[in-house]
This record gives structure tokens, sequence and C-alpha cells, in this order.
């Protein structure tokens, strides 16, 4: 049997002074670790969000995002009556969309950021399901009305309900607040397509990309043979879902990385206070290991229960890391967004799995830093460590 | 029987032939013991005394498996130990040896029951036979009712008790007792002595013990003395014969 873990736990208790500077620092890491995947995750979440699995984005061929994209109105025309496309009361689920930016001063500060202006059609609601108008209604079509994201109404001046903004050209109400599921729509304005365009003197007839609701999942398949093969349409046609999910990759591969690259600076730091802790507990109780060697202890003994308090170290480290970080789930922030150049609202993400990787992390750590000093435990000469004072 | 002269009849618990051990410190080879023999049966009660650094210790940790001999052999209960592993060694040393420390070596952060526990997390025994086992050696020493203290709520003579409880309770072939009271107070230290002294007579221990206090060592069965590496018999030493290993 092993030397008892009990053992362990006063040990560390009793040496709680140099415990705490290595919990601390491993607590810092873990948080900052955790803290920096929780906002890719929620940067990835906000854009994955934006899309549905029953939806189809079509571009033109070989952009890269709806800004890059220009889709005429011809083509939206041809796109409309290709097969695998839903049909409402009204036609056929297709909003043939313009996206703008527009500088609007930002609560907080004053100064302007970029907001999204999505020119939309009336039938939006239809496509877009998740989108929900929860406070005023939905704009008119050939109206001068705004529906207002959530969270642009909250950051920006001059979105609440019934205030009326200038954007381009034309003064508009806003007519409405949405709800679209901390999706990134929450951080836009939507309008009237054709009205947006020509506020902003761009051409009617043309939009940058065309958002279909589909008979069913399966149906992109079929739509996408449709389109792709139509030698009148030059376009691209992807399941919603994946377009946004793509559209995050290069933000939160930037914030995984720069994040991941903090906590392995925070992390070496951590190992040599965790390392620092564990040899003087070994230099502190020389006797007492070579007492336990002397009673017949070998030295695997000795390696697993040092390991051991180091992993206790490392574990209690990770847990406050983790709880430290915790409130900050759900705490909205905002960044540019790169592909649009436009300001993103989202969420931290602090999820169970984010905290396991946090708690993994810190053991991992807790491995580093008790490894050696183990050994070194383990290789305590007995007959001399016997007589140490 | 107790010999020092190498002619035992080879039946005894611990024979030591030709022990020598050599330690180099800055060049120099230091032979602390030389060629040094020894008999002791089961049951007897030995004492060992000479100055410092005659090699009482080293000779204590040999015949512990704390340490190798540079050449020679110790046969314990049939066990030759000097050519064992380091990890059979740390075997040997868990079922054959009890040790007894000067400065109690208890383990501060564990009761006096979980220190007296240690040896028989080592064994096979379930949790009820080594409660059984702990409290029956704590009984022995007469510290059942303090076996929930730390060592840092005793007395002195009291974590030499429980000391003496950790070394018996796994019931091992021999104690070592390196300066057992070299910590106490004269009274408890004779208490301490009274203590080892019924473990050999009336629990058949054998105990081998190194001690500065002549009266201490005078209450073994026999009193060795350690000189210029060569052990000595006392009532020998007085006659001015040397009759352990070759000068």
């Amino acid at each position: 049997m092993a030397i008892p873990i009990v053992y362990n736990i006063r040990s560390v208790r009793a040496r709680w002074t140099s415990t705490i500077v290595a919990v601390l620092g491993i607590a810092g890491t873990v948080g900052v670790f955790v803290a920096m995947l929780s906002l890719a995750r929620g940067f990835h979440a906000t854009l994955v969000a934006s899309g549905s699995e029953d939806n189809a984005l079509i571009v033109r061929a070989g952009a890269t995002s709806e800004m890059t994209s220009g889709v005429p109105l011809d083509s939206v025309k041809i796109i409309q009556d290709a097969p695998g496309i839903a049909r409402g009361t009204a036609g056929p689920l297709v909003t043939p969309e313009a996206v703008l930016m527009a500088p609007i001063p930002l609560l907080s500060t004053g100064t302007d950021a970029n907001v999204e202006l999505r020119g939309v059609s009336p039938n939006v609601l239809e496509i877009r399901k998740q989108v929900k108008i929860v406070q005023g209604r939905m704009f008119k079509g050939g109206l001068a009305e705004v529906v207002v994201g959530k969270n642009a109404s909250t950051t920006y001046s001059g979105l609440t309900l019934g205030k009326t903004i200038a954007l381009g050209n034309v003064h508009w109400q806003v007519v409405g607040i949405f709800d679209a599921g901390s999706s990134s729509f929450d951080s836009e304005v939507w309008a009237d397509s054709h009205l947006l365009s020509a506020a902003y003197n761009r051409p009617e007839t043309n939009f940058q990309s065309v958002t279909v609701h589909l008979t069913s999942p399966e149906a992109l398949s079929q739509l996408k043979d449709s389109v792709t093969t139509d030698p009148r349409l030059n376009v691209d046609v992807m399941r919603e879902i994946d377009y946004y999910a793509k559209q995050s990759t290069s933000m939160t591969t930037l914030i995984t990385r720069l994040g991941g690259f903090v906590a392995l600076i925070m992390a070496v730091g951590a190992v040599f206070g965790a390392l620092n802790t564990m040899y003087s507990a070994v230099a502190d109780r020389g006797r007492e290991i070579a007492t336990m060697r002397a009673l017949g202890f070998g030295g695997p003994s000795v390696v697993f229960s040092f390991l051991l308090e180091a992993l206790l170290i490392s574990f209690v480290g990770g847990v406050l890391g983790c709880l430290a970080v915790l409130k900050l789930n759900g705490l909205t922030t905002s960044t540019i967004n790169f592909q649009t150049f436009s300001n993103l609202a989202f969420a931290f993400r602090i999820t169970p799995d984010l905290l396991v990787m946090g708690v993994v992390f810190a053991l991992a750590m807790g491995v580093l830093g008790g490894l050696f000093p183990a050994i070194r435990a383990a290789r305590l000469p007995v007959a001399t460590a016997l007589r140490e004072l | 029987m107790i010999r020092v002269d190498g002619q035992g009849s080879g039946k005894s618990l611990i024979q030591v032939r030709g022990l020598t051990k050599t330690y180099r410190r800055g060049g120099e080879e230091i032979q602390v013991l030389q060629r040094l023999n020894l008999d002791v049966d089961k049951g007897d009660f030995v004492g060992f005394m000479g100055p410092s650094g005659s090699g009482k210790t080293t000779l204590l940790n040999l015949l512990g498996g704390l340490d190798v001999p540079s050449q020679g052999s110790i046969t314990v209960d049939g066990d030759e130990i000097t050519h064992m592993s380091g990890s059979k060694l740390t075997q040997w040393r868990a079922r054959h040896v009890g040790f007894i420390f000067q400065m109690y070596n208890l383990i501060p952060v564990l009761t006096a029951f979980q220190n007296v526990e240690l040896p028989l997390l080592l064994t096979k025994l379930s949790k009820a036979e080594r409660r059984k086992h702990v409290e029956t050696a704590l009984n022995v020493v007469g510290l059942t009712n303090r076996m929930n203290h730390y060592p840092r709520q005793l007395s002195g003579g009291q974590e030499q008790r429980v000391t003496i409880a950790r070394a018996i309770v796994s019931d091992p072939t021999f104690l070592l007792c390196d300066e057992p009271t070299g910590d106490l107070d004269r009274k408890s230290a004779d208490e301490i002595m009274a203590l080892i002294e019924e473990l050999v007579a009336n629990h058949g221990k054998t105990v081998l013990m190194v001690t500065h206090d002549a009266v201490v060592a005078a209450r073994a069965h026999t009193t060795l003395h350690l000189d210029k590496g060569v052990l000595v018999e006392a009532s020998k030493l007085e006659q001015g014969v040397v009759a352990g290993g070759v000068a």
C-alpha cells in the first residue's frame, strides 16, 4: 500500500504559506487559460448561432465573405425558382441581402464604431426563425424603418425603440428590437434592402448574398446542384451554419493562439512556483521521507506520494482558477469582426469541458512541478537523512 | 549467545562475517569498520558503545539494511542481505527490522495511531486487523489513551513510546535502537529502558542498541565496544583483550 494520502493533505496544510504561492500561481494561469478559451468559444458560438441547418447562403463564386460578394437581381430571380427552397404564404422563402457598415457612436465612450446594417426582405423572420421581435414590431417594406438587434440597441446611441437615426441620406425610425438568440445578428440593424441600398446610393439591383430557407436540411444538395450547374449563375452555395462557422475561424484561431501563448508564459512561472514549493517540501521533510524509507516504503511509493501532493496543490489551484473566472460566463464584450470590420458583441462562454480542460492543464503543471522534486525525495540517502535535525 | 569472534554455531539469528565499511572523504580512504564479526541469537539484547566516530551508527545502518558494506556479509534468519537489490532490501526491512530512533522520527502530521499503523500499510492486513494490531502495540507501551494525539501533543518519553509501538507493531525479527534515550531525561530514559527490557524478557524480542550512556548500556545482556572499527566485549576490554575481528 502507498504512503497514506492523509500525510500529504496534512503536510500541505502545515506548510500553507508556500502552498498558497504555488496554488495562486496555478490558479492565475488556469484562470487566464480558461478565460481566453471561453472568449474564443463565445465568439465562435455567436457566429455559429447566426447560421441555421435549414438555411443556405448563396454568394458570388469565390467570395470569402458577404463583404466581397455580389449577387445581381437577375440571379436572385433565378435562385428563387430553384428546387429545395421552401415557400411561405407570400412566395419562396428567400431574402436577398445588402450588407453595409455605418459608424454609430458607442454609448460607453461616445466614439464611433462600425455597425453592420443588413438590408433584408420583410419575410426574413420566416427564414431566420431564431430571430424574434421582443419590443415593438417588424419594419414594413418600403418604409424608412429599422429593427435593431438587442446588443446593438444597448451598445450604440440612438438605437432604442422609437428613436430616429440618420443612416445614409435617410432618417430611419427604430420600430422594433429583436433577439437573435445571442447570434451575430444581435449586433446588427436590419432594414428593407431596397431602401437601405438607395439610402447609400448603391444599386438596388445588387445584393451581397441571398439566404434561402430549405424545405429540409437534406434539400441543400438539390439546391446546390441546381444553382451551381446553371450557366446563368456564378455562385457558391453553402449551409448557412457552415458559412458562419468558417467566418469565426480566423478570430477564434487568433484568440486561442494568443491566449495559449499568454497561458504558456504564465504556466512556466507557475511550474517554477510549484517546483520551488515541492523542492522546499522535500528539503524540509528529509527526515520524514527517510523514516518512511527505513520503515519499508519503496522509492516508487515516495515518488507517487510527492507527485500526489503536487497534484493536490495543482488541483486546488486549477479549481480556484476555474471558479475565479466562472463569473465571466455570459458577460458580453465586443470586438471587431475581421471578416466584416463591424463591431460584434459576444459573450464569454465557459462550458464544462473548458473547466475540465483548465483542471487538466493545472494537473499537467502539477506533474511538471512535482516530478523532479519527487524523484529527489526518493533518492535521498536514507541513513544520512534519518539524522537530519 | 553473543559472540564477536566469528566462531558462532551458524544457527545464530544474526551472523556478521568480515564486515568492512570504508568511506572516501577528500581522496582519503577512511575505514570505519574492519572485518567485524558478530553472532546474535534470538532474544538477545546487545548494547554497542564507543566514542563518537567509532562506527556505531554505521554498524546499525548496515544491520538495518540502510547502508551496504564495502566487504563482508550479514545474514539474518537465513537471508543474506548484503547482496540484495535496493527494492528487495526495502521489502526485507519492512518485514524484519523495527527501528527506534534517538529523535523518535515520528511523522508530525500523523496521529500516534497513524504513525504506529504506517508499517502495517505495507502488509496485506485488513483495516480492522491493522486497528487491532495498532491498539495492541499502543497497549504494550501504555499509550492507548493517547492514540489520537499528534506528536507535538506528547512528551519526549511518550513520543519514544509511540516509536517503540511503531517498531514492534509488525512483529519484526529484531529491533535496532539508535540512542533510544539520548533525548530524554533520566526518569523517562529509565521508563523507556524498562519497556525495552520488557520487550526482550516477556515478548522474546531481539534488540541491538547503540548508546553513549554506560548506565543504559548496562541494562543490555551484553555490551560490546566499538574501538577502531573492531568489536570488543566490555568484560574483555577491561582486561585489555581484543576479542572481535582482526585488529
